[in-house]
């Protein structure tokens, strides 16, 4: 097991390694620093002189990859690869456009985001098995199929509507809660409220739908017979062992988002002013601020591949198939 | 090409031609089909389900009016010379052509749906003095000599238009009987029982109420767009209803281009990783984890910006807004392909390592059968029906992706007309007094018609394609 | 005799009003206490929806459209749900056919015990836990106290099996219901399982329906038979006299069907297939493929009438003939060429294990260990052996399909390599076991047959539609399935189409793997005969790898035992199967569940399960199972011994006694 675990983790290495060389290429090579920085000053005020010291500002003066000027290892270690890429390996992101260390700045918004998307995913989960395991309970009625079509609309609604609507409906018209805006501390509930709502409605749709599906799925197998032949009564047949076999791919399926939510969403933060890692990325993309477009890329992918590994651990931990083999 | 005779300039974007590509290429599948019973068995149960029969309705009203949008030429300016022509920098669709002076009609500013006035009031000079009121559109009721004959007046259109759209299902409805009685050798009569019952082997009912409802509301429409704004009109004074017809192209181009983008890659290296093994699937795997691992977002975000910057420094090959816009769309549509195939990838490699074990694939190796024939022949076949489904379950996400990727800022060309673009546009306007709901109303209401027409055809598609059914009958 | 279970006219159907299947069919019979009654029949007959009725436990869409069921005087069907939990488990218990998918897989064995005895016995605790213990050591699991902890995924499919038994028996059921026991287990396994089974009900005075297809397994274990047929019950009777005389004429080709030792003639077969229920039944639903049918029989279903004893629903029961010995015919001596056709010497196939870190390679699972055999032209080989003894590994790597470790192979004098693989595929076909997996859904019958021609480049291309013509007749197939999908065939003709698919490109050997054991025995009846004149005709030699010892005895000439990857014993089929030398080959024989009256002859149980292959025992890999297993087994691997007539065998105890 802890050999596999190690394994996982060394695989991660030249993963993370492909998103960088991607990103690098993506970002200084398709899109050279002096196309950065005649986007960036705008049409109006490009010259030669503009360009060289926009690029002397943010540091992306130096040679992509071999700085020929330089000696011993500094041929290497001092270029835009060394300094903006790999330098990232070691979570070092520079500065921002406006200044800012953005290590410093991801650390303080990671709370935010997690405040907001991590009730969302936990209740979310709960919500949306309990409402596929009673579509599943009360399956072949009349309550399943309208169940489904209720969840197909939900699910056909875009989830803008859901943030714009909930907005205008309990915010401004109702003034149950604050339309947005954020605070630490038990004062801060308040203005959670709202988004983790929206956020949990607006997965409702697909995620019971899914869960509904391995939920039937399973209830379909030899086992769940065998259980009913025992004598156990449906709801314990569904519960005890429905449940716990469906729970295997919902959990893998859910855990390899956990550390995502760090990043937080882009489109619930920014309507609701939260200033977390999500705004964070919008407003640099708006900006495009790509210092810190690119340590966002980079901190995605290194978090979706935690999720992986916590995926294949949460796998084996679920399924004692896998854990005894 | 001399078009010199004609008085327009045919002008073929690049999305066009991919949408008639496209379109070839379902023709040619559904020749296809119709000659492989084992293909049109599935689509013959598709076309039983009420559900998937009404949303194929609904769909195909999109698809036509997405159709006549791609459609695209420039008018020749009519003070041009014969024989060299100048023409006009607007480019136009067929659908525009049909829509007449909807385009056209164009306000000052924001109206409410149905309006004869605009939504803000200003200083109008009335009898020489000047007077803050609400004026009058310029458009939009101007044939009405007082505020209250709105609303006879458009009560009385409203019934001329559902009654006509009645009068016209009703005659289709008619023809279709007779034609259908007179295929099944029934009497009208008994034909019309077999269809109230609901006995027919097609859904009749459905579809007629369906037809019935399109063509009511075609009709209403039609008659009140005539002399209103339906939908009201947008802040520089569009008419919405205009706009929101418009972004059914830009919807449909992005949930089906994109998948044509995915397609051969998911297929391609997802067969292969499965079918290979090996370093083949190492590799294969390697470059999905990569992928799938960058966030979705940023990455589009990225390539919108590449293609931002080319079109920039290369001006002289987009002469045209429209051509601009076109090629940030299609730029688009090959990013979200790019970054969406693998998980149809991941799916055709688990269903091909499955399949490669099968008798028959042995049974074609103990022939010597060549690899490419193998999977072309045994391993592409059967899983067909996975790729279908994933197109058809694809398509809705797409089109919800395209608002919040516009709402990002990284989606299609602000000049382009979607309904991303008009959400985006209008949700600030919310704070106002009183609420300027029309456009985003419109905006949500058009979208949540197709993705929802297009889930409840998906589910129809998915049910009858079912694998848990489809291996052994 | 009080009946324990009764059921009356019990009709259960999919679906309502006129396009309602019926799948059982007015059902009746009874079940008494300590009595154990064979439900028999083919698949599709309706025995597992009867069984599934009795439990109140139909799949969605069935319901029980009439009759009673009465269990020990109380009427199941008019219970509320509640009630029925209650039955369920404690008055009546089930057991399924597929061990490894009927228990939950994620679940402790000892908790899925321990939930019925929770329920039904209304204990708690430690007591639980004991009784749990208790229950799986009466079924016989060796080591019960630490099997309670284990996953279903970790035992055998004979201690599965026989933890649904002790599951079934927690609640202390008065009927047992068995439904296909022991139908996926091997042969040996089955021994073991039925034994249990039968212990148990001497015991514990229980009642048992056992739903099987294999008169075997009936004629050893029940009282009295009931013969399904089309969702009726077409006869009833006492065991013996059932088995001495059949009345049905059903029940009589399915005798005549069987493979019988010695029996080298032709089989009877049952023309056609079971009806789909969906076709409109009217009169006796046998008689579309009954060779006695009268115009009666086409319109009026037969009622019951007593005969002897026995209770049979044909017309023509009084008056069939008597039924006559099938002549029993030896091999017809095909002529031995003595060039060998395929000759194997030392054939390996390992597989590695990779393990740990760096994912050496540990160790290897010698699938396939030192095997040499050799086939002459028109003669059949059959090897047997119980799943997992590496048997179908041997026919894959033969034609290639898998990388052989070592060994030679020749084919017709030339050795074969990587690099005259296409010589290989035109001389050696397979037939494989699973009708269905073994034909792509997606393909015309016709570009099925015409893909080995077309890969090998057989025959001019013109010629091509013409062969396959005539290879449908061969096979006896309608000459317009060439148009057709393989969906439009059922299990029986789909294997015709396999073997037809074989023969496209006249290959001289053909590996059949199991191609019968997805059949029903009528059907299986036809494709053994279409081997053997297939044979006759072509003169084609047969590898023929098989579980099932009376098919061995039909068809093959010679024979050889795998275990464990090895073969242990080797010669004349007649010579092998009647004086079986090796321990495993006697134990494999006496465990054949036999429909002749007792022979005496009883069964040599095995105790436990085959080893794993990955780290096979050392010295004879049979020793840990073998009664007559000493010193000299534990250390080496014996040599072979010859007999006569060619008839070797590996055995130490076997030298040490002559």
């Amino acid at each position: 097991m802890l050999a596999y675990i190690l394994r996982r983790l060394l695989y991660a290495i030249p993963i993370l390694i492909g998103v960088n060389l991607l990103t690098f290429a993506l970002f200084f090579v398709v899109n050279t620093p002096d196309d950065m920085a005649r986007l960036q000053l705008g049409a109006k005020h490009v010259t030669p002189d503009a360009i060289a010291r926009w690029k002397v500002e943010h540091g992306y003066d130096k040679p992509l990859l071999l700085n020929t000027r330089a000696n011993g290892s500094a041929q290497f270690t001092d270029t835009i690869f060394f300094k903006h890429s790999a330098a990232m390996f070691v979570f070092e992101f520079g500065k921002g456009d406006d200044g800012r260390n953005i290590g410093n700045e991801i650390r303080t918004r990671m709370g935010p985001s997690l405040a907001i998307a991590l009730p969302v995913f936990v209740i979310g989960l709960l919500v949306n098995i309990t409402f596929a395991l009673l579509m599943v309970f009360f399956r072949s009625t009349y309550l399943d199929l309208w169940g489904v079509v209720l969840c197909v609309v939900l699910m056909s609604i875009s989830g803008l509507f859901y943030i714009i609507a909930g907005q205008y409906f309990i915010s401004k018209l109702w003034n149950l809660l604050p339309i947005s805006g954020f605070a630490g501390g038990i004062d801060g509930l308040r203005f959670i409220v709202l988004p983790v709502l929206i956020g949990v409605v607006a997965g409702i749709g697909s995620g019971a739908r899914w869960y509904r599906t391995i939920f039937l799925e399973e209830i379909g197998k030899d086992y769940v017979r065998t259980a009913r032949a025992k004598g156990l009564s449906e709801v314990r047949v569904l519960f005890r062992h429905v449940l716990k076999n469906g729970m295997i791919p919902i959990l893998t399926g859910a855990v390899v988002v956990l550390p995502l939510l760090f990043m937080g969403s882009l489109i619930t933060e920014s309507f609701f002013g939260i200033p977390g890692l999500g705004s964070y990325t919008i407003d640099a993309i708006q900006a495009q601020d790509f210092a810190v477009v690119r340590a966002m890329v980079f901190l995605g992918s290194f978090l979706y591949i935690v999720g992986l590994i916590l995926t294949d651990i949460s796998y084996s931990w679920a399924d004692p198939r896998v854990r005894l083999q | 090409m001399n078009t010199a005779w004609l008085n327009f300039d045919p002008v073929l974007l690049w999305t066009d031609a991919l949408i008639l590509t496209l379109l070839a290429g379902v023709l040619v599948l559904v020749w296809f089909i119709r000659r492989h019973e084992h293909l049109r068995a599935p689509w013959r149960s598709v076309a039983q389900r009420p559900m998937a029969m009404g949303s194929a309705l609904v769909l195909s009203v999109f698809v036509i009016i997405g159709l006549l949008d791609s459609l695209h030429y420039r008018e020749k300016l009519p003070d041009s010379l014969a024989d060299a022509p100048h023409y006009s920098v607007d480019v136009l669709s067929v659908f525009d052509a049909m829509v007449g002076d909807l385009r056209t009609q164009q306000e000052k500013t924001y109206s409410e749906p149905l309006a004869m006035q605009l939504y803000a009031k200003e200083f109008v000079q009335r009898d020489g003095v000047a007077v803050r009121e609400y004026p009058r559109l310029k458009f939009g009721g101007s044939h009405l000599r007082h505020a209250s004959e709105r609303v006879p007046d458009i009560t009385r259109r409203s019934l001329i238009g559902l009654a006509q759209g009645l009068a016209v299902s009703l005659l289709l409805f008619g023809l279709l009987a007779a034609w259908q009685a007179r295929r099944t050798q029934n009497s009208f009569g008994e034909w019309f029982m077999l269809w109230g019952e609901g006995r027919l082997d097609w859904p009749g009912r459905t579809v007629a109420v369906i037809v019935t409802l399109l063509l009511m509301m075609g009709g209403l429409l039609i008659h009140l767009a005539a002399a209103y704004h339906v939908f009201g009109t947008d802040k520089v004074g569009q008419d919405v209803l205009y706009i929101s017809l418009k972004s059914i192209r830009t919807g449909l181009v992005i949930g089906t281009l994109t998948t044509l983008v995915t397609l051969p890659l998911a297929i391609g290296l997802g067969i292969a990783a499965g079918y290979f093994r090996g370093w083949i699937d190492d590799v294969i795997q390697y470059v999905y984890t990569v992928l799938n691992s960058i966030p979705g977002v940023l990455l589009i975000a990225a390539a919108v910006l590449i293609v931002q910057v080319y079109v920039e420094s290369n001006p002289d090959l987009f002469d045209t807004a429209a051509r601009r816009a076109d090629i940030r769309l299609l730029a688009l549509c090959l990013i979200m392909g790019v970054t969406s195939w693998t998980g149809l990838a991941r799916l055709l490699r688990g269903e091909s390592l499955k399949l490669r074990t099968l008798d028959y694939v042995e049974a074609a190796r103990a022939f010597g059968v060549s690899h490419t024939r193998i999977i072309s022949r045994h391993i592409f076949p059967n899983v067909f029906h996975l790729v279908l489904i994933a197109i058809v379950l694809d398509f809705s996400g797409l089109v919800l992706a395209e608002a919040v990727l516009s709402y990002v800022g990284v989606g299609v060309d602000p000049s382009m007309h979607s309904w991303g673009n008009m959400i985006n546009g209008s949700r600030l306007e919310l704070a106002r007094e009183p609420v300027v709901w029309w456009q985003l109303g419109a905006a949500f209401t058009f979208m949540f018609t197709l993705v929802l027409a297009a889930n409840l055809f998906a589910d129809g598609v998915r049910d009858a394609f079912d694998p848990r059914q489809g291996g052994r009958q | 005799m009080n009946a324990l279970l009764k059921v009356d006219k019990l009709v259960t159907a999919f679906g309502r009003g006129d396009d309602a299947l019926r799948v059982v069919d007015g059902i009746s019979f009874h079940v008494a206490a300590g009595e154990t009654y064979a439900l028999l029949g083919e698949s599709g007959c309706g025995k597992s929806m009867t069984a599934l009725s009795l439990m109140r436990l139909l799949p969605d869409g069935g319901h029980i459209a009439s009759g009673s069921v009465q269990l020990d005087g109380l009427d199941v069907l008019v219970l509320p749900e509640f009630d029925m939990r209650g039955v369920r488990g404690g008055g009546m218990a089930m057991i399924f056919q597929e061990p490894m998918l009927a228990l939950n897989p994620v679940i402790k064995v000892g908790t899925q015990i321990a939930e019925a005895l929770e329920l039904h016995q209304h204990l708690t605790g430690e007591a639980t836990w004991d009784a749990a213990c208790a229950l799986l050591n009466s079924v016989g699991v060796p080591d019960a106290e630490r099997r309670l902890d284990s996953y279903p995924f970790e035992l055998s499919g004979g201690l599965r099996q026989r933890v649904m038994i002790a599951m079934a028996l927690a609640g202390k059921p008065k009927l047992l219901i068995a439904d296909e026991p022991t139908t996926a287990l091997d042969v040996t396994i089955q021994a073991q399982v039925l034994e249990v089974l039968r212990k148990l009900r001497t015991e514990q005075q229980m009642g048992m329906l056992l739903i099987t297809h294999d008169l075997g397994v009936v004629a050893e274990n029940a009282d009295r038979v009931g013969v399904m047929y089309a969702g009726e019950l077409v006869e009833e009777g006492a065991r013996d006299a059932f088995f001495a005389a059949p009345k049905h004429p059903y029940s009589r080709m399915l005798f005549e069907a069987l493979p019988r030792p010695g029996d080298g003639g032709r089989l009877t077969t049952i023309p056609g297939q079971v009806p789909g229920f969906d076709d409109k039944l009217q009169g006796c639903r046998f008689a579309p493929r009954c060779p006695h049918t009268i115009a009666r029989c086409q319109s009026e279903s037969p009622d019951w009438q007593e005969l002897n004893g026995q209770r049979v629903r044909c017309h023509l029961a009084a008056e069939l003939p008597v039924r006559i010995e099938r002549e029993l015919t030896a091999h017809a001596k095909s002529t031995q060429s003595e060039e060998p056709l395929l000759q194997v010497e030392g054939l390996k196939v390992h597989f590695p294990v990779r393990r740990g870190f760096f994912q050496r390679t540990v160790g290897h699972v010698r699938a396939v260990d030192d095997v040499s055999l050799s086939i002459q032209a028109g003669r059949t080989l059959a090897l047997v052996g119980e799943s997992g003894c590496g048997k179908t590994t041997v026919g894959k790597a033969l034609l290639r399909l898998i990388e052989p470790t070592a060994g030679t192979v020749s084919l017709g004098g030339e050795i074969i390599h990587a690099n005259n693989a296409a010589t290989l595929r035109r001389r050696a076909q397979m037939v494989f076991q699973d009708p269905f997996s073994s034909l792509n859904p997606r393909m015309r019958v016709a570009d099925i047959l015409l893909e080995g021609m077309d890969a090998l480049g057989v025959g001019a291309a013109k010629d091509r539609r013409e062969v396959m013509t005539q290879l449908l007749r061969q096979v006896g197939l309608p000459e317009d399935a060439g148009g057709r999908y393989p969906h439009a065939f059922s299990g029986g003709q789909r294997q015709r189409i396999a073997i037809a698919r074989a023969l496209a490109v006249s290959p001289q050997l053909v590996i059949c793997d199991e191609p019968t054991s997805a059949l029903d025995v009528s059907v299986q009846a036809q494709i053994l005969n279409l081997l053997k004149d297939l044979q006759d005709s072509l003169g084609l030699a047969y590898l023929f790898i098989t579980h099932n010892l009376a098919v061995v005895d039909y068809l093959a000439h010679d024979v050889a035992v795998m275990y464990l990857g090895r073969i242990v014993e080797q010669g004349a089929a007649a010579d092998v199967l009647s004086s079986p030398r090796h321990p495993y080959t006697q134990a494999l024989v006496s465990a054949v569940p036999r429909i002749e009256p007792q022979t005496g002859q009883h069964i040599i149980r095995l105790e436990g399960d085959q080893p794993s292959p990955l780290n096979p025992p050392q010295g004879c890999h049979f020793h840990p199972r073998c009664s007559h297993a000493i010193e000299v087994c534990r250390q080496t691997f014996p040599d072979p011994t010859l007999l006569e007539n060619g008839h070797w065998v590996r055995c130490h105890w076997v030298v040490a006694q002559s």
